[in-house]
Order: C-alpha cells, then sequence, then structure tokens
C-alpha cells in the first residue's frame, strides 16, 4: 500500500492504494469516476483512454503510481460546465456515437489527435483511431464527427 | 404536419436525447454501478474442453484472504436451483423433439468446454477472489474433446441425452418436388459455403450485480441484458420458483449487445443465488477473455447448396444442406437460429418454385452458438447470394441481370414463398437499380482496367438479400416451436401538465430509442419532442415486455407506442368533447389540437390533460380520470426489409490485402422516423459484416482451446480497415403496422458478406480464382494467387 496523489479533472486527488493498482482502477474505483471504460485487457480496445499531462493513454496499462503528481483528464473533465468540448459537440452532431460504451475513449483519442494536427485528413483520422475499438458505428460516423470536431478548434 | 413535427417529428434527424450523457461520462452502466457491501464474484472455469470431474477441493481457497465463499455444483443442486433454459425448440424428422440436455449454473460431474464455470469464488475484492480461485484443485479425467462439428456425430457422446451429438435433424420444404426439379434442370449449379464462427464483442463485457433483501425476501439484479423482463420470467420461473414480484431485473445502460445479451447466462444466476446465501450484494463483471470463452458465439455452419435452372436460366428448384454448431450446451435461442430463422429465408428476393432445407444441428466442446447479428439471416443470404453470383458466371450473365430475372415480380406481393413465409410486400428492382447507379455500376470494367495498370486486381459483387425480422405474430411463433409470445408492450403516461412519459418493453443498448420513440409521440400528439421521455430497462417501472433483438423494436415497440397512443387520442376526444359541449364524432384531432368540425372552438392536447387530472368539469359518470393508456401489440406478420449492397475492391496480389474501396448501400426499410439513426445502423451492420467476410474468425484447436480468445488474436475491425460506406434507400411501407416500418438493425450485417466475397472472387476471376472462404485473410488471398498463377504457368 503506499498514498498517491494525482490532479483529475483540476482537483487533487489522494488515495491510499495498493501499490500493484491499475490507473483506470485508482480512476474508476477509488475516486469513483466511472466514465472511462475497461472494454479489454490487452490494450487494444482504447475504451480507458484518458489525458495525462496532454497526452493521450490507456489508463488499463500503466500503474497508478506511475502517474503520481500528473495532470489527468478524463472524460469527466472535457466539457465546460454546461458547455459540450466540440469534439463532444460534434460527435452529438454527427451521431458519433450509438451504446456510449467506446464513446469516452474515442473522444479523449480524437481530442489528442486534432490537437496535434488541426489539419487532420480522414486517412489519418482512420489511421489514429486505430487503438480504439468501436462494435456499432462502423467507424463512418466517428470519423465524420472527428473531422467536424477538427474544424470547430480551429483546424 | 405542423412546425413541430417538420423539425422533430416522424422522419426527422433529430439529433439524440440519449447522447450527452455519453459524451460526459454520465452513462450507468452496470459494472459502473457498486452498492453498499458489495463482494466480488469470480468463476473458475475449466481449461480443458470434455471431461469428467473427479474431484473439487475447495479447502484452502475457503480460508484464504478475503473470501467469503466458495461454491461448486453441489451448492447449486442442494438447493434445487435450476439451469438456463431453451427457448425455442423444433421437431426432427423422425417425429422425435429436439434433445434438450440439461445446463447447470456450475458444472456438476462433467465439463463441456473450456470456459465452462466449476466453482465461484465471493471474495472482498476481485483480486482476493481470483487469488483464492487459484487454491481450488480439479481433478480432471479428460475425455476427447469434439471439436469439428462436421463429424461430430462420430465423436464422444458429449451428453447422455444426446446421441451422436446431434440436437436436432430439421427439415423445411417439400424434398420430392424439389430433388425433381434438380433431376430435370437444365443447369444445376452446386457450392458448398462455411459460415465462418463469430464472436459478437459488444465492447461493455457482460456484468451482473445481484442484492437480496431480507426484510422482503426479495433480489434486484442490475445486469447487462437486452431483455430485462425474459431475464425476470426466466430467473424466478425456471431457475429460483420465486414469484416474478420478488425479483427486479434492471438492464441500466448497456454497452451493445448484437445478440449476446439477450440470453440468461449462469453468471447472473450465481450472483442472485450467491447474494441470499452470503447476505451481501454480488457482483460479477467479465474482462474480454472471459467474454470471448463464455459469451455465446455466433454462425459456424456449412451449407451446400444446390440450385436448379431451367433452359432460360430461371430458377426452379433450391436444395441446401446444412449443418450447425450449437456448442456444448443449447442456448435460449439457439436452435430458431438455424431453422427457422434460416430456412424459412432461403427464398429471398426469388420466386422459387421448389425449396427443400435440412438442417442438423450439432453438440461440440466449444462454448453456445446462438443469436448474432441477423442471426440465421446472414447464413442464408450468404449461402444463396453466393450461389446466385456463381450461378450468373456459369451461365454467362450479368450477376444483376440474373438476380433481376429472378425476382419476385412487384405486382406478385403479398408473395408465399415455399419456405411457410408470406411476405406482404416488396420491389426489388428499384433497389437494385439504385444501388448500381450509386457505385457507378456501368463504369466498373473501365475502373477494373485502370487498376490493372497499376498492377491492382478490382473486383464488385453485390447481394440481394431479404430478411425476416419485428418477430412476429406470438400464434405463428408458438406453431413453429417457440414458447415465449412475440408481442410488445408500451404505456403512455399523460402528466397533469401535457408532458408524456413512455414506458417501452423494449430495450435499447446503442439503437436510441429515447429518441425515435419520443419522435413518434411528438408526432402524433402534435406536441414537441422534448416533453415525451422514454423509460426502459426496469422491471419494476416497464410493462411486461420482450426486449430488443431481431430488429423488432421500431415495428413491434414502436407500433405498441403508436397504439397506445391512439387511445390516448380516443379518450382526449371523448374528454374534449365534453370540454367544448359538442359530440365526439364531431372532434377533430389536429396539430396538438382537438377542434369541433367546421367551428373555432377548440382545446389544446395540455388543456385535455389538465382536465383529465382536475376533474372538476368532467363527464365522470362515463369516463374515469386520468390519462394514461396500455397497449400490448402482438404483429400480424414479421416485417421484411429487403435491399442490394454493392462492394467494390482492390486487391495487392503482392500482399493478398482486399481494400475495400467503395460501397452502396440501399435498403427498402418502409418509412424511416429518423434517417439519421437508421444511416447508423446500417453503417455498424456492414463494418460488422465485412468484419466477418474478411477479419473476424473464432478458432479453436484440435483439443477445444480457443485460440482467438483476445483483440490480440481475434481481428476486429478497426477504422483503418473501413471504407465510408453510401447509403441509400427505396420504400415500400410495411402493411400490417400502423407506422409502415420495417426494421434496420440487422439488414448490413446480413448483405454485406456475400458482397464482398462475391467482390473478392470477381476481382481474382482473371486469374481463375472462383471460390473464397470467409474470412478472406490477406494469407488466403495471397496463396489463392500463387496457386492460379502456378496452375498458369503449368
Amino acid at each position: 500500500m503506499g498514498e498517491i496523489s494525482l490532479k483529475l479533472n483540476g482537483k487533487l486527488e489522494t488515495k491510499d492504494v495498493a501499490d500493484n493498482t491499475l490507473l483506470i482502477d485508482f480512476i474508476r474505483e477509488h475516486v469513483g469516476l466511472t466514465g472511462t471504460h475497461v472494454g479489454c485487457d490487452t490494450s487494444q480496445c482504447g475504451a480507458c483512454v484518458i489525458h495525462l499531462d496532454g497526452v493521450s493513454v490507456k489508463a488499463c496499462t500503466m500503474l497508478a503510481k506511475q502517474a503520481e503528481g500528473s495532470e489527468i483528464v478524463t472524460i469527466e473533465g472535457l466539457a465546460d460546465g454546461d458547455e459540450l468540448h466540440p469534439m463532444q459537440q460534434a460527435f452529438h452532431e454527427n451521431h458519433g456515437l450509438q451504446c456510449g460504451f467506446c464513446t469516452p475513449g474515442m473522444v479523449m483519442s480524437a481530442v489528442e489527435m486534432v490537437t496535434k494536427n488541426k489539419n487532420i485528413s480522414e486517412d489519418e483520422i482512420r489511421k489514429g483511431l486505430e487503438g480504439n475499438i468501436c462494435r456499432c458505428t462502423g467507424y463512418h460516423n466517428i470519423v465524420q464527427s472527428v473531422k467536424a470536431g477538427a474544424a470547430k478548434m480551429g483546424g | 404536419m405542423n412546425e413541430v413535427t417538420k423539425i422533430d417529428g416522424i422522419g426527422s434527424s433529430v439529433r439524440r436525447t440519449e447522447d450527452k450523457k455519453f459524451l460526459t461520462g454520465k452513462g450507468r452502466y452496470t459494472d459502473d454501478i457498486n452498492r453498499p457491501g458489495q463482494v466480488q464474484a469470480y468463476f473458475l472455469r475449466s481449461d480443458v474442453a470434455h471431461a469428467e470431474i473427479k474431484s473439487i477441493d475447495t479447502k484452502a481457497a475457503q480460508s484464504a484472504p478475503g473470501v467469503v465463499g466458495v461454491f461448486t455444483g453441489s451448492d447449486i443442486a442442494a438447493d434445487k436451483v435450476g439451469g438456463p433454459i431453451c427457448g425455442w425448440v423444433v421437431p426432427c424428422r423422425d417425429g422425435s423433439s429436439t434433445k434438450e440436455p440439461p445446463h447447470p449454473l456450475l458444472a456438476q460431474g462433467k465439463v463441456r468446454f473450456v470456459g465452462d464455470a466449476v466453482a465461484v469464488v465471493v471474495a472482498e475484492t476481485m483480486e482476493q477472489a481470483k487469488s483464492a480461485a487459484e487454491l481450488i484443485d480439479v481433478d480432471y479425467n479428460e475425455l476427447t474433446p469434439v471439436v469439428d462439428f462436421v463429424k461430430a456425430d462420430e465423436g464422444a457422446q458429449i451428453h447422455e441425452e444426446v446421441p451422436n451429438n446431434c440436437y436436432f435433424d430439421w427439415e423445411l420444404g417439400d424434398e420430392s418436388a424439389t430433388n425433381k426439379a434438380i433431376e430435370s434442370a437444365a443447369k444445376v449449379v452446386k457450392l458448398s459455403v462455411r459460415n465462418n464462427r463469430l464472436v459478437p464483442n459488444a465492447m461493455e463485457p457482460r456484468s451482473a450485480l445481484a442484492e437480496y433483501d431480507s426484510l422482503d425476501e426479495s433480489y434486484t439484479l442490475h445486469t447487462t441484458s437486452q431483455n430485462p423482463h425474459l431475464t425476470r420470467l426466466v430467473l424466478a420461473a425456471f431457475m429460483f420458483a420465486i414469484p416474478e414480484s420478488k425479483l427486479r431485473v434492471i438492464a441500466p445502460d448497456v454497452g451493445g449487445g448484437f445478440g449476446s445479451k439477450i440470453y440468461v447466462y449462469i453468471e447472473e444466476a450465481v450472483c442472485v443465488w450467491a447474494s441470499k446465501k452470503i447476505g451481501r450484494p454480488v457482483k460479477w463483471t467479465a474482462d474480454r477473455t472471459q467474454a470471448f470463452l463464455t459469451d455465446c458465439h455466433g454462425r459456424d455452419h456449412v451449407n451446400d447448396v444446390q440450385l436448379a435452372l431451367d433452359e432460360n436460366n430461371k430458377i426452379i428448384g433450391l436444395r441446401v444442406d446444412t449443418v450447425c454448431n450449437l456448442g456444448a450446451y443449447l442456448s435460449a435461442f439457439s436452435v430458431v437460429v438455424p431453422t427457422i430463422l434460416h430456412g424459412t429465408l432461403l427464398s429471398g428476393q426469388y420466386d422459387i418454385p421448389a425449396i427443400y432445407t435440412n438442417v442438423k444441428g450439432m453438440a461440440t466442446n466449444t462454448v453456445n452458438v446462438d443469436a448474432y447479428r441477423g442471426a440465421g439471416r446472414p447464413e442464408a443470404t450468404y449461402l444463396l447470394e453466393r450461389t446466385m453470383e456463381t450461378a450468373a458466371k456459369e451461365v454467362g450473365m450479368d450477376p444483376a441481370e440474373f438476380r433481376r430475372i429472378n425476382f419476385i415480380p412487384k405486382d406478385a406481393f403479398p408473395y408465399q414463398t415455399q419456405v411457410a413465409l408470406q411476405y406482404d410486400i416488396g420491389d426489388y428492382e428499384p433497389h437494385l437499380d439504385k444501388a448500381m447507379e450509386m457505385i457507378d455500376y456501368s463504369n466498373f470494367e473501365k475502373r477494373r482496367a485502370e487498376a490493372a495498370k497499376r498492377g491492382m486486381y478490382r473486383g464488385i459483387g453485390m447481394s440481394s438479400y431479404i430478411e425476416a425480422c419485428g418477430l412476429a405474430p406470438s400464434a405463428v411463433v408458438g406453431a413453429l416451436g417457440g414458447r415465449v409470445g412475440q408481442w410488445e408492450s408500451a404505456s403512455v403516461r399523460v402528466n397533469p401538465t401535457g408532458t408524456i412519459s413512455v414506458f417501452t418493453g423494449s430495450h435499447s443498448h446503442g439503437q436510441g430509442h429515447a429518441t425515435t420513440f419520443a419522435q413518434i409521440v411528438a408526432d402524433k400528439l402534435g406536441i414537441p419532442m422534448e416533453n415525451v421521455e422514454v423509460i426502459h430497462g426496469d422491471t419494476d417501472k416497464t410493462p411486461f415486455g420482450m426486449g430488443s433483438y431481431g430488429s423488432r423494436s421500431l415495428a413491434s415497440g414502436g407500433s405498441a407506442i403508436s397504439k397506445a397512443v391512439d387511445k390516448i387520442i380516443n379518450k382526449s376526444k371523448k374528454i374534449a368533447a365534453h370540454l367544448l359541449e359538442a359530440s365526439e364524432d364531431d372532434i377533430d384531432f389536429k396539430d396538438g389540437k382537438f377542434v369541433v368540425g367546421g367551428t373555432d372552438k377548440e382545446k389544446a392536447f395540455g388543456e385535455i390533460a389538465l382536465a383529465a387530472y382536475v376533474p372538476h368539469n368532467y363527464p365522470l359518470e362515463t369516463l374515469e380520470p386520468g390519462l394514461e393508456e396500455n397497449a400490448f401489440y402482438d404483429p400480424t406478420n414479421f416485417v421484411f426489409p429487403s435491399g442490394t449492397h454493392i462492394a467494390e475492391v482492390e486487391i495487392d496480389p503482392a500482399t493478398g490485402v482486399v481494400e475495400v474501396v467503395d460501397w452502396a448501400a440501399c435498403d427498402d426499410f418502409g418509412n424511416l422516423v429518423n434517417p439519421m439513426i437508421v444511416e447508423g445502423q446500417v453503417h455498424g451492420g456492414i463494418a460488422q459484416g465485412i468484419g466477418q467476410a474478411l477479419l473476424e474468425d473464432a478458432h479453436y484447436d484440435e483439443n477445444g482451446q480457443l485460440l482467438t480468445a483476445s483483440y490480440m488474436d481475434y481481428c476486429m475491425p478497426r477504422a483503418d480497415d473501413l471504407p465510408s460506406f453510401k447509403v441509400g434507400y427505396t420504400n415500400t411501407p410495411c402493411t400490417h403496422n400502423d407506422l409502415g416500418v420495417k426494421g434496420c438493425g440487422e439488414a448490413g450485417a446480413i448483405a454485406s458478406p456475400p458482397a464482398l466475397i462475391n467482390a473478392v472472387i470477381d476481382a481474382l476471376s482473371p486469374l481463375g480464382v472462383t471460390d473464397m472462404s470467409m474470412p478472406a485473410t490477406p494469407q488466403k488471398v495471397w496463396k489463392a494467387i500463387q496457386e492460379s498463377q502456378s496452375v498458369a504457368a503449368e
């Protein structure tokens, strides 16, 4: 056991957790933010993507201890109060989600992708989402959403 | 239609009202829910495919840290808890019925597949439960596993109730007429195809959280279900023998189903049982490998097809002999999928005067096989559309023209097929024409030639499918062996201020019912959509309903809502007539207002609602106060969506990689309530079909070990595997429901695999390739190219 402190969506969270606690379990179980999901156990599906110091990472594949002192943003921290983040809004307007389970990871990946590359092409979007699996949408509307989100984010 | 309905009524692509919670991380899936005092369950599963259990020693696990209980099959047997049941059986050719072996919640004496649950450990944390499970010592006497279902009749017997490992041997159609047609045919096209085994892979793994309340001796189960009322019925009536009122089942937000969450699984039942035994809430959530091992799989057929043609290339007969794999136990709808939902679809869009099919359902030491998006209809469509394409090429006709001359003519509806179904309506040439136009079919050869210059093989392939969905008249379902009704329910509650609460028996796990159903109500009542709330998924709130599967929610559930709203309007007219001092017959309802015909006297819908709940001026002697109506809608027929999908591919001979370069889908779903949502359903279905055709294959080795049990080994379609899709529609409104709607959820998965494989074969046809099995992986395609070239060299 050991104490871990990190900033989660702007709020300092300090928890006493087992040394082998995964970051995803720290977020979901110890802090109780359940918007970030677990869809596999092999770092493939991307339902658990969060931003760690501005970089999108799979929270199922790192220890909470490794995130000590870092700043984390999860899907719950993306909107500005009641106002959706432009990427969230784009997913809504373009029907980029169905069951919603992969959506948090999908949106977090998309935001980072577009932040790095404002003029992102469809091909780059498809390649960039390679680490996020969706079983509902066939990706067509997710790609449209990311394109629209990029435009809203100033692409 | 008034201004309101133009914005958000039937036919509008209204943005989904359920989106915001999912986009902000506020969705509430089963694993997101926790109860005070909750403990975790972990299932010890068999790591061998077929074995007798000589002994199980749980002593060390019992005393491991954090453990509150370790249970095995004998504990379940001692409490006389039943196992999952089969919801549909069929008669066999020899007059016997489907063989239904018991499926114990935890193995009793024998394990029958890798993943079969042997014991459950309940502990304070999941980690403690897993660690303790490692201390359980199971001594197995291994038996020879049966993996190859085609030869399952020669293998070791898996259940004593199932001789030759054959659950059923079923037939449909006129065998002698069909054989005569084949004997007298100018040409018989023969094809053997395999429908590869798939894993549904909803992104949310299955999960259950059960809680027992000792004060009123009742249970609450949160679970990942497509049909919470059926789950409650099976658990209460068949497993625990308790009144339904003592069990509340809640399927909160559910992260996709695709069929895999229809059935009651053993884990849900064990959690319910253990919650009372231990006296604390018990939670279980599958990891992805458990999902691969224990979720029901889909497809897994082999089909031998004979298509008989006359001298004018008209089809005169079709015979299909099928063997399918149903796995270790009979799952709830495993029997109906390869029989009723498969055999009855064999006429496709074609006028076929004689059809016969035989289906043998086999037991193997693999996990159960049941419905997966399309459920039987993709298998029927695949074999038929692959055969149609093969036949067209063999007789030297364009595949589109060969289909066209065999289509059921549009003036032949209602059309009685030779395999039990009667199609109410359809018109097939328009969607064929439109799909060809969408993909620029007439210029394809130019594109093929251009690709050839780049060293690429380009091909085009089509599939004209039909499906029967919106299950269906209860009486017909019963006559065909179904053990459930197939109606749907709705309760429409008008609140005193005129807002509406709609309680539906359908369940949404991604389909957007909260939006679509609200559109129907808003449109019919002429009120803003935001005044309508849709409630589903909780047996304590909603009327008994059958849930969502088989593309039935709009055709059945939407029709039930429509019917309940009609009752609301009828009662409102009576109230309006009283308030307006007019005869009920003179009241017209339009744009949300009740008007006395030919006058300017009117009452708004909200005024009627208020009067119903504040009945100071109200015909109480003839009319009850309040404004709430229930409806149960039992369809008079299936609904029959149809369409044509055309795929265009390019194959790189150096790698064997098939790139899907274009896709045109033109579907007839009848009237569309929300075209945006429908289009999303089509996209998702096509993606799953492309997955089946190019990427996905659940593979057991000869020992019955599932080699594809993670996303590292099972190839899921990803964004860069797929193209964008062109989607279009034709419309022949359903004749037997008020909304004129059919179903759209499964069409993409039904239509796409044969279109794609036909395109792959077409691309390689210059090399003499005439067949390709699914999935058409790069290795398989590359090998086919190499072999054809070596043949050419000889």
